[in-house]
Formats: C-alpha cells, sequence, structure tokens
C-alpha cells in the first residue's frame, strides 16, 4: 500500500511527531557510515538525537546553547571528513546563525546537515518566537543549499538517510507535534522530486510539510462539493520539481499552495515564481501572511491562522467560486 | 498558573521567585500603574522561558490582575508562552531565544546615561546559567566593559541546570565569577534564595558606577518543591494537579514561618 491508497477518509491513521522520524532516521544513517557525527545545542531529546547520541556516544558532541558555535563546528568536522548533522529549533538553527551557515557550509561548500526542528504554528502555546515561520524563505535562497520538509515521520527518517548519503549542505525543517502517519515505507523517496498523491483535474493543490496531509484531507471535503483536485507533495522545496507542478497546472489551471510558513518568500513564493516564469496560473497561495504567530493549543493555532483541513477546503471553495462548502 | 497552562517552565522560575520578588517588590524604581513611566528602572528578561515568574512578580505588584494569572499560554491571552513586549504593557522586551538580553540592556544603559544624562536609571538584566553559553553574552560584556556602564546590573540565575542536564557537563561555565572579572565586571556572589543577601548585592551594584555588575545568584531550580529541587528534568514540565497541590501545600507552608 501506498500513501495514495491512505484516504484521509479511512479509519483514522496512527499519529507521529515529524521529527521521531529523524532521530531514527540519524540512527540508521550512522550505522551505514561510521563518518556521520552529530552534534546538538541544548535539545538532545526534543530534536530525538539521543538514539544515536546512546548508540555511538563517541561521535556525538554537546555544544551548549550556542548555535552560531553549532553550525562552525560542523563545519569544521565536515572539512575533516565526516557528515556531520545539526540539531536545534529552526527558531535559532537556522533562525540565529543564518550568515554562519551561508559562509561556512553552502558557500564553502561543505555538508553540513542543518536539522531545525519544531518549526511551524504547531510549537503553539510557546508562542510567536518559537514558531519559525521565515525559514523556508531564509533557507531556499542560499545557493548550494537543499531544503526538505517531510509531511510525516516515515518519510522524515528516508529523508534523513538520504541527506547523509547526499554530498551537499541541506536543511531539513521537522515539526513538534503529533500528526498523521499516512506515508509508507514503500512509498518511493527521491531527493528533488514531488509526487501526485491525488490525481485530479479541477485544481492543483501543492503542499510540503504539514500541509500536505491537511491538503489530502481537504481534497477529499472538495469531492464532496463536486470538485476534483489534484494533490501534490513537495518534500524537497529546493531544488524544486518545477515541471511536476507545471504539468498539473497545465492540466488543471487554478493551484493552491498550503505551508506552516510565511507565503512571502516561502513555499508559496517559490510556486508563484516557478508558474509565472513557466506557465502562468491563477494562484491561491495559503499560509501565513505576514504576521507573527501567537501562542495557544498546536491544533487551535493552526486552525486560527486558517490552515487546517476544514478551514483550508472552505477558502479553496471559495476561491473557486463554489459557495456553501464550509468542509 | 503552570499546571493549568499545561506547558511551560517550572524549574528556573521557582529558583528565581526571591530575586524578582526583591527586584520588583523592592529595588526597582518603577510604577507599575504607569508603566513606560520615563524615570523608571528597567527590568529585562533575557531567559524568556521563565516567564511565568516575571508575569507573577508584575501581577502582584499592579501591573494587571492577579486573575490573569491562568491565561498563561492560551490563544489570545496578553501572557504568550514566551514575553511578548507588544502583547502586554510593562513588558520591556520581547525573548525567549536566548542570550540577547544583555546587549539591549547595554544599549538601553548606554543611552540613558550618555544622552540622557540619567546615570541614576539602572537597567537590570536577568539571564540563566545554561545561557552563557550564547557567544552574544561575551560580545555584550565586552561591550559593556568598554563603555564602564555603571547603570547595568545583570543577575544570572546560577542553578546549575539547562536542558540536557547539569551546566558543567552540557557547556562547563568553570570560574563563572573568574571570567566575568577578566572581562571587567564587579561581580557579587550571592545564596539567590537569600533575601537579605539579595538586597544587599543590589545595594552594592547601584554604588558601583564605573563599572558594569552582575549578580551571580546561586538559586535552587524547583526551589520550595521537594520533588522538582535540583533535578534539570524539571526545567520544561510542569506538574500534574496532584503534584501542583503538593507543590502549593509546600510553598505556602514555607511561607508562612519564613
Ligand atoms: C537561542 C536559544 N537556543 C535554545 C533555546 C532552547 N532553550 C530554552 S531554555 C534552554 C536552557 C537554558 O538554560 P538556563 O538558562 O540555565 O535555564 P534553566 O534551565 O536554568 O531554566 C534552552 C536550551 C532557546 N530558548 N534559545
Ligand atoms: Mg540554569
Amino acid at each position: 500500500m501506498t500513501a495514495a491508497d491512505r484516504a484521509p477518509s479511512a479509519p483514522p491513521l496512527p499519529t507521529e511527531p515529524i521529527r521521531m522520524g529523524f532521530g531514527r532516521g540519524l540512527l540508521e544513517a550512522g550505522r551505514r557510515n561510521d563518518r556521520v557525527v552529530a552534534l546538538c545545542a541544548d535539545l538532545v531529546e526534543s530534536t530525538q538525537m539521543h538514539h544515536f547520541r546512546d548508540a555511538f556516544p563517541t561521535r556525538f558532541f554537546e555544544v551548549g546553547v550556542a548555535e552560531q558555535n553549532l553550525v562552525t563546528v560542523a563545519s569544521g568536522m565536515a572539512a575533516a571528513g565526516t557528515v556531520p548533522f545539526t540539531s536545534s529549533y529552526a527558531a535559532f538553527s537556522p533562525g540565529r546563525n543564518w550568515e554562519q551557515i551561508k559562509t561556512t557550509a553552502a558557500l564553502n561548500d561543505r555538508p553540513v546537515k542543518v536539522v531545525g526542528s519544531h518549526a511551524g504554528l504547531n510549537v503553539g502555546p510557546d508562542g510567536a518566537t518559537h514558531q519559525m515561520l521565515e525559514d523556508i524563505a531564509l533557507m531556499r535562497v542560499m545557493p548550494n543549499m537543499v531544503v526538505v520538509a517531510p509531511a510525516d515521520s516515515v518519510e522524515a527518517e528516508k529523508a534523513t538517510i538520504a541527506l547523509a548519503a547526499d554530498p551537499r549542505p541541506c536543511y531539513l525543517r521537522l515539526a513538534r507535534d503529533a500528526t498523521p502517519v499516512f506515508t509508507t515505507p514503500e512509498d518511493p523517496f527521491v531527493l528533488g522530486k514531488g509526487r501526485v498523491l491525488r490525481a485530479g483535474s479541477d485544481v492543483t493543490l501543492a503542499g510540503t510539510g504539514t500541509m500536505t496531509w491537511q491538503l489530502l484531507a481537504a481534497a477529499e471535503a472538495l469531492a464532496s462539493h463536486g470538485i476534483d483536485a489534484e494533490v501534490l507533495h513537495f518534500a524537497t522545496i529546493k531544488p524544486f520539481d518545477a515541471d511536476l507542478l507545471v504539468s498539473s497546472a497545465a492540466r488543471t489551471g487554478f493551484v493552491v499552495s498550503a505551508e506552516e510558513a510565511q507565503i512571502a518568500g516561502g513555499f508559496g513564493g517559490l510556486v508563484a515564481e516557478t508558474l509565472s516564469e513557466h506557465r502562468p496560473t491563477r494562484l491561491l497561495r495559503l499560509g501565513v501572511e505576514d504576521r507573527y504567530g501567537e501562542s495557544g493549543a498546536p491544533t487551535e493555532v493552526v486552525e486560527h491562522f486558517g490552515l487546517t483541513a476544514r478551514r483550508l477546503a472552505a477558502r479553496i471553495a471559495e476561491a473557486l467560486g463554489v459557495t456553501r462548502a464550509d468542509g | 498558573m503552570l499546571e493549568n497552562a499545561r506547558s511551560g517552565h517550572s524549574a528556573g522560575p521557582l529558583g528565581m521567585a526571591d530575586l524578582l520578588a526583591v527586584l520588583f517588590g523592592h529595588s526597582l524604581r518603577h510604577r507599575p500603574e504607569q508603566p513606560g513611566w520615563e524615570d523608571r528602572d528597567v527590568f529585562l528578561l533575557s531567559n524568556g522561558h521563565t516567564a511565568p515568574v516575571l508575569y507573577a512578580a508584575m501581577a502582584h505588584t499592579g501591573y494587571f490582575p492577579t486573575d490573569e494569572l491562568m491565561t498563561l499560554r492560551r490563544l489570545g491571552s496578553r501572557l504568550q508562552g514566551h514575553p511578548e513586549r507588544t502583547a502586554l504593557p510593562g513588558l520591556e522586551n520581547t525573548s525567549g531565544p536566548l542570550g540577547s538580553g544583555l546587549s539591549q540592556g547595554a544599549g538601553w544603559a548606554q543611552i540613558v546615561r550618555d544622552l540622557d544624562g540619567r546615570p541614576d536609571r539602572v537597567v537590570y538584566v536577568m539571564m540563566g546559567d545554561g545561557e552563557l553559553n550564547e557567544g552574544n553574552i561575551w560580545e555584550a560584556a565586552m561591550y559593556a566593559a568598554k563603555y564602564r556602564l555603571g547603570n547595568l546590573i545583570g543577575i544570572v540565575d546560577r542553578n546549575f541546570i539547562q536542558i540536557d542536564g547539569d551546566t558543567e557537563d552540557v557547556m562547563p561555565l568553570g570560574d563563572l565569577a573568574g571570567k566575568w572579572r577578566t572581562f571587567g565586571w564587579h561581580v557579587v556572589d550571592i545564596d539567590g534564595n537569600d533575601i537579605a543577601a539579595i538586597v544587599e548585592a543590589v545595594d552594592e551594584c547601584r554604588r558601583v558606577t564605573d563599572q558594569p555588575s552582575v549578580i551571580l545568584a546561586r538559586t535552587v531550580p524547583g526551589r520550595g518543591v521537594p520533588y522538582m529541587e535540583h533535578d534539570h528534568t524539571w526545567h520544561g514540565r510542569v506538574p500534574t494537579s496532584e503534584q501542583a497541590d503538593i507543590a502549593v501545600a509546600a510553598l505556602t507552608a514555607e511561607g508562612e514561618t519564613r
């Protein structure tokens, strides 16, 4: 069975935080390659690095609350022939140490893996300072950087293993809160490739990270209003699978992007750039619109910003001119 | 408050309660009914995750009704999970990401002393000890010493814990007093849960006007709640309702004998 067969309407799926897949993937990457090392900035369990630390204590390094040191030490370790994974919350890495990442990892071309956990609104009660919404924009403009935002924990595990084997500097965006596990171990994961999770002809729904599942569920709600939506998932934001998006847009004539991040410069920005250059298409960008997050329970905050399946479906239906579509 | 919010940080705030009680109840020149009063001393919380103790100190000195404390971390609350200056009058800075408070304090102290001619206005900056891992703190330490910012007082919650464990295991701070001294600061090392010692330390720092001062306040994380004291796993956990009852009972009993 693959993700495409798992309709959101089927019995409830198990849920798990996306970061847990990273923890397992890093452990596996460590088993496959003894030059994989890990560094953390005082958030070992939150970022799920403890599995690796416990299995490979001599290849794990605690840098303390020091994100600039985190990535620059990693750059030195990469220069010495290792593949360093660094982890913190996305708000601080790459939030705080962007220039160090740019100069010492990306421009310097060292395979430093920047893992930003707790990205997006679903950090909930911690509030705006901890809800990293600008990271997609920040990281995708950095030449040489690979940017990946898995949709669930199973995909995060595969992405981590793939990034460990890739020679480029990478940014891996993870989330804190438990979300449905809807991809399966059999689903393919190819860096740089998007996937069609649901075929449809009326509208293209393009998601990344946690929003892909919400779009799949929204597509079901839209189906009950006679709208046949195609759902695309882009785990890799950079390099971007423009062909997949453009060919779908050519068929449906209407694109919706969704992300748990600022649409300005973010995934929505990427979709807008791609379409306007290759195939101008009507576009609705859903995400956070030029404001900061706030405290509240995780799903409550996501709902507040209009990014749950129900709210997404209603906004998409409205944009398509379908009335009475409250999901 | 934390039990009710069901998320947040317990150990740090409890250990810092005596410090904030002295500052807000005694040392700070401030007018809770008039936030932004131009003659006030400034208090910056750099270790923003300890917001609950700041909110408690503010509520109990009259910045806002104590009832509101129960809205901590709720959608729409002025008491955001980490302090947001624009959400609540009386907050002087937005924080949570660690390491930025001392620099803001240095900038503020510099202007009130040099451009406003008000060296009597004191800027206090509260920091965590794990927070001192951040390079930004030491950049500020050099800056403040260079300009001899005598109206800047740093306070370090020296509780020896951070998220991943004991501060001396995670990233050893070693001779912390010696470090600040070589950076050019006046250092006072005290028991941060001794009210009289805190009062005296602040007074001493206020008398030092030709260099910045730092109070290394040795506190007990989870202070007053036996099952939390010194246990780093309480850094970012909140009590269940039974645990909260035990905590409140222990703190109340101690309050009555103190
Ligand atoms: C820049 C930054 N990095 C990481 C964190 C996550 N974090 C929150 S509190 C904390 C530990 C800080 O230790 P300390 O200042 O001693 O606080 P205590 O545990 O004593 O309350 C960390 C790493 C953060 N808030 N900001
Ligand atoms: Mg501490």
